[in-house]
């Protein structure tokens, strides 16, 4: 099992994702009511809440493909609000998304589907945009003959990594992960786990990640922030979470499931 | 040069002091630059003569992967002709050139043809393409016709709702549509009988000239050239992506035929509806041809109904008619069959809609064809 850095590290951190006041609905509901969060450079934020409170909602909102009702985003520093189409575009390149169930382009390869953001942004030579995909398939733990399959050619865990692969094309600073261990086996899902702690280690990456899975959070996040009733019920690294007495926290970190994980996690 | 910490562009300098090279690397070695900092890599490859050369990293800013990787490839290259080395590197760097340190993506190359020979290949690809099309489209007919027995046999697995939720798609949803076309079709080509049979006097027989082609040939082919553009694209669409998305085994695992359940109801409500829309159609082209001899050509709607009795028989109606069904086999058996064709991503499904669309137009046409062929020969 990977090492856990204290959690203490992260109170001097620079923030890089500030989210006050947030406020997303659609129609009569309202979702986020009056959300706010930080998310600082360098760790892993796990990111928990019951289904249809809205943790799908905050990522898309940060990565502004919902629109808020109130509230300010900022990232690396800038509100998002006040940039131009331009500088918007600029903020992009810094950060990667992984979708759920991946999003790779159907019609593209592997390798096709790396290159994308690649050919977008960056100005390589065609050896260095081969080379440079070939890397990013061997970082995520795919083999060579991957690259040149099509989407539906591949497993769910290989989607996966792909996407992570793609995610990182431009060496973004923040990479989102939206539940990037469902699908997988408790294997496959360990693995993934692992190969995002270590891409965080050498790429110094920031990493949000929306996640239901217990072990996830229990093996590689520095950083837990809980979602309910449209608001952050409580942040804090694991240990936060289980001294914390709030009904619906202690019911997700000590129901059934969770006991078998800290047991679990115990003798490993 | 550059040696300062806060350089905006990737530089370098190369120090040849001592029997070494040492190339001092300063800025950010990151993709953004990635033009900049492949031309250095390009210099450093052309100018480090003497070895051993040693990077000196303790004035790069910030490295990412293009960075690392193309630094270490360039190790990598030089190292072949002496001893190549990283220095000052910080722990980050180091795990970053180690991550992304070089190997050999180079696998085996593809085989390339001359075109010729690719021309060749596509040829003889699409030969075979079409005689596999002609038997799966045989074998289906087959399936198809059993899957149809097999309801008469059983009429309580006939699926009734279905045949007429169909046929409100098919048929009903598209006769505003196919009125305004035959409609439209038939005022231009009696127009144009007008203006041609005017020269001989004999503008009458514009009448005899609608009757007869819209009845045996106009009615049936825009009919059936619509229904496949309306219905078979929609079809295919409607197939091919329960297809992707596994309801057609669903089905299949729950002990339901596919065929039963989904294309018999389609088949049959195509080969009840395209004669209906058939009939309407001709009627909507016979109006606008009939207004416009009114317009045009002055004769009233009196004598080209009586025009029109005498020129037309019960056979005429009936070509169009029994042309009908057949089309509707056709472009059912078609639609179903590129629906069934689609796999996995959304791309496929465009393409076997586009195919679809024009395997049933192209089909409708050569029928239509082998009919007037067959009934020239009958006498009909």
């Amino acid at each position: 099992m990977l090492e856990r850095r204290h959690p203490d590290l992260t109170k001097n951190r620079e923030v890089i994702i500030r989210v006050r006041g947030v406020e997303v609905g659609f129609g009569e509901r309202t979702i986020l009511k009056g959300l706010d969060l930080d998310v600082y450079r360098g760790e892993i934020l796990g990111f928990v809440g019951g289904s249809g409170q809205g943790k799908s909602v905050l990522t898309r909102a940060i990565l502004g493909l919902v629109s808020k009702r109130a509230g300010t985003i900022e990232v690396l520093g800038r509100n998002l609000d006040d940039l131009s189409s331009d500088e918007r575009r600029q903020l992009e390149r810094h950060w990667g998304v992984l979708f759920q169930q991946g999003a790779l382009f159907s019609a593209l390869t592997v390798k096709q589907n790396i290159q994308v953001p690649m050919r977008e942004y960056l100005r390589l030579s065609d050896r260095l945009l081969d080379e440079l995909a070939m890397l990013k398939i061997e970082m995520v733990g795919l083999s060579p003959d991957a690259a040149d399959k099509l989407p539906s050619e591949l497993s769910g865990g290989m989607i996966k990594r792909a996407a992570l692969a793609r995610a990182l094309a431009l060496d973004p600073e923040i990479v989102f992960l939206d539940e990037p261990t469902s699908g997988l086996d408790p294997i496959g899902a360990g693995e993934f786990d692992d190969l995002i702690a270590t891409l965080q280690r050498t790429l110094g990456l920031t990493v949000f990640m929306v996640t239901h899975d217990l072990d996830s959070l229990y093996s590689v996040c520095d950083r837990i922030a809980a979602l309910g009733e449209g608001k952050i019920l409580a942040e804090g690294p694991i240990e936060a979470m289980l001294a914390s007495d709030h009904p619906w926290l202690r019911s997700y970190f000590h129901g059934k499931r969770a006991r078998a994980v800290m047991t679990g996690g115990a003798q490993g | 040069m550059a040696q300062g910490t806060l350089a905006q562009e990737p530089d370098m300098t190369i120090d040849r002091a001592g029997g070494q090279t040492t190339v001092h690397l300063s800025g950010p070695w990151t993709a953004p630059h990635a033009q900049r900092v492949e031309a250095l890599i390009g210099e450093i490859e052309a100018e480090a003569d003497s070895f051993p050369v040693l990077f000196d990293l303790s004035g790069v800013e910030r490295l990412d992967t293009l960075g690392a990787w193309t630094l270490d490839r360039t190790r990598h290259e030089l190292s072949a002709k002496g001893q190549a080395d990283f220095a000052n590197a910080s722990p980050e760097q180091k795990i970053l050139l180690e991550e992304a340190a070089y190997r050999d993506f180079e696998g085996k190359p593809k085989p390339r043809h001359a075109r010729s020979v690719d021309f060749l290949v596509d040829v003889g690809q699409s030969v075979a393409g079409a005689g596999k099309d002609l038997v799966g489209g045989v074998g289906f007919l087959g399936e198809l016709i059993s899957g149809m027995v097999r309801v008469v046999i059983h009429p309580r697995r006939f699926r009734g709702i279905a045949v007429i939720n169909q046929l409100e798609q098919i048929a009903y949803r598209g006769v505003p549509i196919i009125v305004l076309i035959s409609f439209l079709v038939g005022c231009i080509v009696s127009q144009q009988g007008i203006f041609q049979l005017i020269k001989f006097g004999a503008t009458p027989f514009v009448i005899d000239l609608i009757g007869i082609l819209v009845l045996r040939e106009l009615g049936v082919l825009l009919t059936s050239i619509m229904v496949a553009g309306r219905s078979g694209s929609a079809f295919t669409a409607e197939i091919g992506s329960m297809k992707m998305r596994e309801e057609i085994d669903a089905l299949r695992v729950m002990g339901l035929d596919p065929i039963e359940v989904l294309i018999v109801p389609r088949i049959l409500a195509l080969i009840i509806g395209l004669p209906l829309l058939t009939f309407i159609a001709s009627i909507a082209a016979l109006v606008g041809g009939g207004l416009t001899t009114w317009v045009y050509g002055g004769i009233s709607p009196d004598i080209f109904l009586d025009r029109l009795r005498a020129a037309v028989s019960l056979n005429t109606f009936l070509v169009g008619l029994i042309k009908a069904p057949f089309m509707a086999v056709v472009i059912g058996i078609i639609a179903t069959l590129e629906g069934m064709a689609v796999a996995g991503s959304a791309e496929s499904l465009g393409r076997h809609v586009t195919s679809s669309v024009v395997k049933a137009i192209f089909m409708v046409i050569v029928l239509d064809g082998l009919f007037a062929m067959f009934f020239a020969a009958i006498n009909f």
